[in-house]
């Protein structure tokens, strides 16, 4: 019993950590079909701000929360218009321009700190499953994810800005006949997209340590999960992970991780077969 | 027209006398500048990926030895010039800058490798091109080749203490996790052969990919099996993980920990006392071993490299003897030729190392090597028990060089 309510635990904090990475390439590719590769290197800058803030004794609730988002944002906002810009409607160009980008930041944060692994210490404790013990870190995972993709589905729905937003994804060229700039738009987007790129690397940096390359990690299950999860952001990135995310986690419980790691990738690969414009390019086609 | 005929061929055969000349020069001269003429020696160390943080102190302590090596006036009257390639934890780079060093650069000797997967990659291309080849770091034993001289501590140096000591003090169920290479599975074989030499029994062994971050399901389950220790030998950046999430599980305080790999990456360093207090390993040399040469070797790194050297381990220390047990070979054999060097070295040399003395075995081609059992406290090595002059027994079983000088294999421990 106990141990049923360990893995199920588990297997929620594995659906919330992969809902966690996602959800920042959904908006960016979702909304503009821009293939961010450096979407890892943006995870990778977040959990480095929340590194340097702790380090100077600010508190990492505020460091993970605040910061790394507000940073990550500010240089997605950069990177939108110094480079991304230029590309859009080309897809093949924008995946070689974010690859070099990714590249690139990899090669500043490696000159600025070393390519040493550097720690966060976890800001909370344990608690106890029936006599199991469990990290209360994976509570806060999980919390994160669900308020972000909860955030993020009020905004769309509820919020002015929201709707435009809206709009400009299934219209572009309408939406500037009523006088929208898309530019614009998209500028907001990308920067909002990097802005939860940085807080999900701010969140795990704890859990999988801070060092240059490790971008390279998330970056192949998020672009699985945002493929599988198809056209609607938020719908799609919660069915998404929460399909692929119980599949890992079981499968590595019941053999190894690396086991878990095929069958994540055999699930995605069997789904884009059955559904090729994702989940809901297929079903709930019209949410959000 | 004859006076044109004449300045041509003059010209000619001047031009021809000059060339010829600017051609033979390079001859003439080398003997005349053969005697400053660097001894090349190689370096292939990981600096960047998985293995960086435990390379680049290891090729600092390499270009510490040399920097020793030539301030007493080289080798042979020859100063000695270190080349180093960055293998970035890349199997791929470890073989082609093998074969860069061994062809083109064409070094005397070459110092390097750092996980067994990238040891045993280039060990062959080392033997087939005829090039003396030291691995230092502390491996899973069995290597038996003439051509390799391996100056890293081996399991029944070292697992062989930690296993009775966590049998006797935390219990007799052991689970262990281990990386999914060939050092993984050898030494849980060995962690399995003491365990059960010791009247203990292994419940499980998990074996991890080096690029695996996330433990959680491995930590449910060695709860689920509920052992008295848990033994780990996992390798890398990535696997540092496995430890954070165990602290973070609050798995730390109900369960202890042993491991034939921990510390060797500026662990106590990079994190909290509260991950890392309690784990139990064993080495050849810790900084904070109570010798001279200890402190010697200290102040040198410090005072060559500054004061903000991450804390060195036998890694590192292993690296300073390989290049000064090549030194001594170099010196008995009067030669830097290969062969020469291998008799000279297969003689029985000793050197002081950190830790003391340190004895080339020449039936094996491993160090009889001082070994130490620690416990990390508060971020330092707290040394709990020493083993002065510990053989290579694990090798010493299935090797002997002298008699069969062809063996050129790596023998593996069978457990079943």
């Amino acid at each position: 019993m106990d141990l049923i309510g360990l893995v199920g635990f588990n297997v929620l904090v594995g659906i919330g950590t992969i809902a966690l990475i996602t959800v920042g390439l959904g908006v960016i590719y979702g909304m503009m079909k821009i293939i961010n590769l450096a979407h890892g290197e943006f995870m990778m800058l977040g959990a480095y701000a929340t590194y340097v803030s702790t380090s100077h004794g600010i508190n990492i609730w505020i460091a993970m929360i605040i910061i790394a988002p507000l940073f990550v944002g500010l240089v997605g906002l950069v990177v939108e218009r110094c480079l991304i810009r230029f590309l859009y409607g080309r897809m093949i160009d924008t995946m070689l321009a974010t690859w070099g980008l990714s590249l690139g930041l990899i090669g500043l944060m490696t000159s600025i700190f070393g390519n040493d692994p550097r720690g966060v210490a976890t800001p909370v404790g344990s608690f106890s499953i029936g006599h199991y013990a469990a990290s209360l870190y994976g509570v806060v995972i999980i919390v994160v994810a669900l308020l972000s993709l909860a955030g993020l589905y009020a905004m769309l729905r509820f919020t002015r800005y929201g709707l435009i937003v809206r709009a400009t994804m299934q219209n572009a060229n309408m939406a500037a006949a009523l006088g929208v700039a898309p530019p614009t738009i998209y500028m907001s987007t990308f920067a909002l997209g990097a802005a939860l790129a940085g807080l999900a690397g701010g969140i795990l940096a704890p859990i999988s340590g801070v060092s240059p390359v490790m971008g390279s990690a998330f970056i192949a299950k998020a672009f699985i999960t945002v493929l599988g999860g198809g056209a609607a952001i938020v719908t799609g990135t919660s069915l998404a992970s929460a399909l692929f995310g119980f599949i890992n986690i079981i499968v590595s419980f019941k053999s190894t991780p690396v086991i878990g790691e095929v069958a994540l990738l055999v699930a995605a690969v069997v789904m884009i077969r059955i559904l090729p414009q994702g989940i809901t390019g297929r079903f709930l086609r019209r949410s959000l | 027209m004859s006076r044109t005929t004449d300045t041509r061929r003059g010209f000619l055969k001047m031009g021809a006398a000059l060339g010829g000349t600017a051609l033979a020069t390079p001859f003439i001269a080398r003997n005349a500048f053969a005697a400053a003429e660097p001894i090349k020696v190689g370096c292939l160390l990981d600096m960047s990926g998985a293995l960086g943080v435990s390379g680049q102190p290891m090729l600092q302590a390499t270009q510490y030895a040399v920097k020793v090596l030539n301030d007493q006036g080289g080798l042979l009257g020859r100063p000695i010039k270190l080349i180093n390639y960055d293998t970035q934890s890349s199997m791929q780079l470890y073989t082609q800058y093998a074969q860069q060093l061994a062809l083109k650069d064409k070094v005397a000797v070459v110092q390097g490798g750092i996980t067994s997967a990238s040891r045993e990659a280039i060990r062959p291309i080392f033997d087939r091109f005829k090039t003396l080849y030291f691995y230092n770091t502390q491996y899973e034993g069995g290597v038996c080749d003439r051509d390799i001289f391996c100056t890293g501590t081996t399991p029944a140096q070292t697992v062989s203490h930690i296993v009775p000591y966590a049998l006797k003090n935390w219990g007799k169920k052991v689970y262990i996790v281990a990386a999914d290479y060939n050092y993984g599975h050898i030494t849980a074989k060995w962690m399995t052969k003491y365990t059960r030499e010791g009247g203990g029994q292994v419940l499980e062994t998990d074996f991890f990919p080096l690029d695996v971050t996330d433990f959680s399901s491995a930590i449910s389950k060695i709860q689920q099996a509920a052992p008295d220790v848990v033994l780990s030998a996992m390798v890398g950046a990535n696997h540092l993980g496995f430890y954070r999430q165990w602290a973070a599980a609050g798995m730390k305080a109900k369960i202890p920990m042993a491991s034939s790999t921990f510390g060797l990456a500026n662990e106590l360093n990079s994190m909290d006392a509260s991950v890392t207090n309690g784990i139990v390993s064993a080495y050849g040399w810790y900084p904070t071993v109570n010798a001279p040469e200890t402190t010697s070797f200290l102040d040198g790194m410090t005072k060559m490299f500054g004061p903000n050297l991450p804390m060195l381990s036998e890694l590192d220390s292993a690296s300073y003897e390989g290049m000064m047990f090549w030194a001594e070979g170099v010196k008995k054999a009067g030669s830097i030729e290969r062969m020469a060097v291998i008799k000279a070295l297969e003689t029985g040399i000793s050197i002081d190392g950190p830790a003391g003395k340190a004895t080339m075995d020449p039936a094996t081609h491993h160090v009889v090597h001082n070994t130490f059992l620690a416990e990390a406290k508060d971020k330092k090595w707290d040394i709990l028990e020493n083993f002065p002059a510990s053989p290579p027994a694990d090798t010493a079983a299935v090797c002997n060089l002298l008699k069969n000088p062809r063996t050129d294999k790596q023998f593996v421990v069978e457990v079943n």
